[in-house]
């Protein structure tokens, strides 16, 4: 039990402690994460984001962190700061595995090991928010991250999902997962809702549109917003450098200059929905930006 | 740390010195095993060699072939392949397939597939899976929920003795009309974990064929796509080859080209040439397809005019021969 009362510890400086859920792989976890990082961030929020996905850790290559030399500090394992003020961290295996390419083969109780440790050697200082990104499925990490946090009455989880039933369907047992261990949940984001082709301004709904709109109100979930697909904002969580503001239906135009990833995203056309999801996910939570 | 994958009796290289081995009934427990990186692993398992692994390499000893269907990465397309794969291959009438849906946690095969509301019974000699046609079996976790929106909660040793009574317990006998089943394809959840480790150790006394793995073009999706291909490596699967989907999007209002997920790092293709791996091919977005799988059809069937269906062919015909030349 001494590691749980670390783990309390540790969350005493943080205000909220947000889980990002899907249930489906490949919807956006992440990616949503991250915007809803650095979208709280620019409302002038201290955040870090922890990344419990173990056998594929997105989080470090999307923030532009994935090169962080992990090390430890007398008061915990210190995270890879994102930007120069120290607003945004972040942890994540990925930064303690030897390659990139190294693959984490684990079963469940090592998963689970690691897990609690992020929860109680992580140094995150005085935090806003904590984000929690999780792997697909409802399984070791989601029984351990709720089991590890439960005495310390997270918030609650954030949904995201994509608009077609293949996805519905995984996303109902996700929500079903919440109820049965008490999770709160504070709404859901139906991302990839759309694409807008950049030859004709067409908007051809790839995978669907509505089903997770639909899927909150029929279940009585807050709906946090619609992300249509956006090719600048994956070449952002793609490129190396994320100071140079992706354009990519313009490749001669001459790329833009900014000081962080924060100020990047707020030139993506997709920082003006997220920025309304964080705002409504304040008002959920009793807060107000601070900016 | 990562640890070695144990998938056989064998010592792992990173054991300590006097490993019992990871089958023993020390395995984990003895003085020897204090500090080994696998020591909660083997200590976590039974001990000894299992018994059903023979029982499993009888019932699939007239199966043909049989792939896997991995990625590392979710929702690039496994289960909209795999169900693909399978419905393009049960085409020719005196090829028998099967599906096996291993992602216990997220079963899409049955809703893709259009066998979303059965449900399966025991028969005299095992469990029958169900029939999409004549020649097309399915075998998934999804027909045995009580409804569609149960969460499937369970932590790994349940999942894998789930797993293990799909291999055991299946028959398939009834999908093999001349007494061989060709295909038996199982689609895998994400990532490198129980699941995985499970199917590939309770088929080693009876063979895998090889893995083919998914990927979508982004470097966040190759990432995870490289640790798949390590995980095989270290489990000595042996790898079909890549295919490379949603890659590339045609407008249907203008059929202007553009993309969603960017090849920043060169796509499957540098991925594929820097590893020695076979690119089986790449598929572009098509709504259809996502279309078409909520509607449990075979897009090959509802859509044959559409590039997606000439690139899915073109790879499932290279797989056939690889695996049969």
């Amino acid at each position: 039990m001494s590691n749980h009362a670390e783990i309390g510890e540790r969350l005493a400086s943080v205000k909220h402690v947000v889980l990002v859920l899907s249930g489906k792989g490949g919807v956006g976890k992440s990616s949503c994460t991250v915007q809803l990082a650095l979208s709280l961030v620019n409302q002038g929020h201290r955040v870090g984001v922890l990344d419990i996905d173990l056998c594929g850790p997105s989080i470090p290559r999307m923030l532009g962190v994935e090169n962080y030399q992990i090390h430890q500090a007398s008061s915990g394992w210190v995270p890879a700061y994102v930007d120069s003020d120290k607003q945004l961290s972040c942890m994540s295996i990925a930064f303690l595995l030897p390659s990139k390419d190294s693959s984490v083969v684990w079963r469940g109780p090592k998963k689970n090991a690691m897990i609690k440790l992020f929860l109680s050697d992580v140094y995150w200082g005085e935090l806003d928010y904590l984000l929690i990104d999780t792997p697909p499925g409802t399984s070791d990490e989601h029984l351990a991250v709720v089991e590890y946090l439960q005495e310390w009455n997270p918030d609650g989880a954030v949904i995201i999902t994509t608009p077609q039933a293949v996805a519905l369907a995984d996303v109902k047992k996700e929500i079903n997962f919440c109820e049965k261990v008490g999770l709160p949940i504070l709404g859901l984001v139906e991302n990839m809702s759309g694409f807008v082709c950049p030859h004709c301004a067409e908007c051809t709904n790839v995978f669907s549109t509505g089903g997770g709109e639909g899927l909150a109100k029929h279940l009585d979930i807050s709906f946090l917003g619609r992300a249509p697909i956006d090719p600048n904002l994956v070449m952002l969580l793609e490129q190396e450098d994320k100071t140079l503001v992706p354009n990519v239906n313009d490749s001669e135009a001459a790329k833009e200059k900014t000081a962080s990833i924060v100020e990047t995203y707020q030139r993506c056309e997709l920082s003006s929905i997220f920025s309304g999801i964080a705002k409504q996910l304040e008002e959920t939570l009793g807060e107000s930006a601070t900016t | 740390m990562p640890d070695t994958i144990v998938t056989g009796g064998e010592i792992p290289d990173n054991a300590n010195e006097h490993c019992p081995g990871p089958e023993s009934e020390d395995a984990g427990k003895a003085d020897g095993c204090a500090g080994c990186p696998n020591q909660e692993i083997c200590a976590s398992q039974a001990s000894g060699p299992d018994p059903d692994l023979p029982i499993i390499a009888e019932r699939l000893s007239f199966v043909k072939h049989k792939i896997l269907v991995l990625s590392g990465k979710g929702g690039v397309g496994k289960s909209t392949f795999t169900s693909q794969l399978a419905f393009a291959l049960a085409t020719d009438s005196s090829t028998e397939v099967g599906v096996v849906d291993v992602d216990v946690c997220g079963p899409s095969i049955p809703k893709i597939m259009g066998c979303e509301r059965e449900q399966v019974h025991p028969a005299g000699v095992g469990w029958s899976p169900v029939f999409v046609q004549d020649n097309l079996g399915v075998m998934s976790i999804a027909f045995m929920l009580p409804d569609e929106e149960s969460a499937v909660i369970w932590r790994g040793p349940k999942k894998n003795g789930m797993i293990k009574q799909f291999l055991r317990d299946v028959d398939w006998s009834s999908t093999a009309d001349n007494g061989t089943l060709d295909y038996l394809l199982f689609d895998t959840p994400p990532g490198t974990s129980d699941e995985h480790l499970s199917v590939v150790q309770l088929l080693r006394e009876s063979g895998i064929t090889g893995a083919v793995i998914v990927t979508t073009p982004q470097e966040v999706a190759l990432q995870d796509v490289r640790k798949e291909i390590d995980f095989c490596h270290k489990a000595k699967v042996p790898i079909i080859g890549v295919v490379e989907n949603m890659s590339g999007f045609v407008c249907p209002g203008c059929k202007g080209e553009s993309k969603i997920f960017y090849p920043t790092t060169g796509g499957a293709q540098k991925m594929c040439k820097d590893l020695g791996i076979p690119l089986l091919g790449s598929i572009p977005l098509d709504p259809s397809i996502g279309r078409a799988c909520d509607f449990g059809s075979s897009f090959l069937d509802t859509c044959p005019e559409s590039p997606a269906a000439k690139a899915y062919l073109d790879i499932i015909t290279k797989i056939k021969q690889i695996v049969e030349p």
